[in-house]
């Protein structure tokens, strides 16, 4: 029930900014549409931890700016190998184990693992991560297993 | 402060751009779509994402902002979704990896790839 509070909310702020219209007609419609939407996902059962994870905004403030500069080292990382005169490209699909334990944690980091580039994510089973990287040896580097590390601080934290 | 706002975002800008310019010549320089896909992911992260902050810091602090970084937050959530739907649909269609030993492997044209072994992670598509 708290968590439908949230998405509610949630709903209606992103109503709220994406309109800017404040006549009363627009605001009803913005307060009937939120609620029908919410009503409808409570009556599916799918406002839960996984679809609602709001318990992860704390941890996620501090995950996500992490996240960008990461993003941000290894977009360099990319440029400079198609930029090279010499096109050093060693591909191959990795796998390995994540440690995260729910669904949630798993998606979480199998997305971060495809937004940087050079990594992406091409299959899951169970703790079971397929991978493809531009370059083998950046994979089974520590910064995989930081990542790693950080995603499952990040379910864990508030679970 | 103005000037500080206007250096900020044309710096951004102008990275923003340089981050799309390289990712759209990887797509031509790189060999197969495995590796295209991490040159579409460099136009996806930083060349979007330096652009539409730039021209949020250039907007100033208003309702538009918000909105800015709304499409980079919603851009950020769904564009690995589409680069990992793309990498798995190749892996099921059957096409093998370009790797530095293998080179450009002749299209695959049974399930005994690298990706065709792998029962629980390609769903049928594998032996089409």
């Amino acid at each position: 029930m708290n968590r439908a509070v949230w998405l509610w909310g949630i709903l209606f702020a992103i109503w709220v900014v994406l309109s800017w219209h404040f006549t009363p007609l627009l605001i009803v419609f913005g307060l009937a549409t939120c609620t029908i939407a919410v009503w409808v996902g409570v009556r599916m059962g799918t406002v839960d931890r996984e679809s609602v994870p709001v318990h992860l905004i704390p941890g996620a403030l501090l995950y996500v700016p992490w996240l960008v500069w990461e993003i941000f080292k290894s977009n360099v990382r990319v440029a400079r190998i198609i930029l090279a005169p010499r096109l050093r490209v060693d591909p191959s699909i990795v796998h390995f184990r994540a440690s995260q334990k729910t669904d949630l944690g798993r998606f979480i980091y199998a997305n971060s693992i495809t937004l940087t580039p050079g990594t992406v994510t091409t299959g899951i089973v169970a703790d079971d991560f397929e991978v493809h990287a531009i370059v083998q040896s950046e994979i089974d580097g520590s910064e995989e297993n930081d990542m790693n590390r950080r995603v499952t601080a990040l379910e864990g934290e508030a679970a | 402060m103005d000037q500080v706002a206007a250096v900020a975002s044309w710096t951004l800008l102008l990275g923003g751009s340089f981050f799309l310019l390289t990712g759209s010549l990887g797509m031509v320089r790189l060999p197969d779509v495995f590796t295209r896909m991490h040159a579409g992911g460099m136009t996806d992260t930083m060349g979007a994402g330096m652009i539409l902050v730039g021209m949020a810091v250039y907007n100033g602090a208003d309702l538009v902002t918000v909105r800015l970084l709304l499409i980079l937050a919603f851009l950020w959530f769904t564009s690995p979704i589409a680069t990992h739907a793309v990498a798995k649909a190749a892996l099921s269609g059957g096409l093998d990896p370009y790797t530095l030993e293998g080179g450009h492997a002749a299209a695959a044209d049974d399930s005994t790839g690298p990706h065709g072994g792998d029962a629980a992670g390609t769903e049928g598509g594998a032996t089409s």
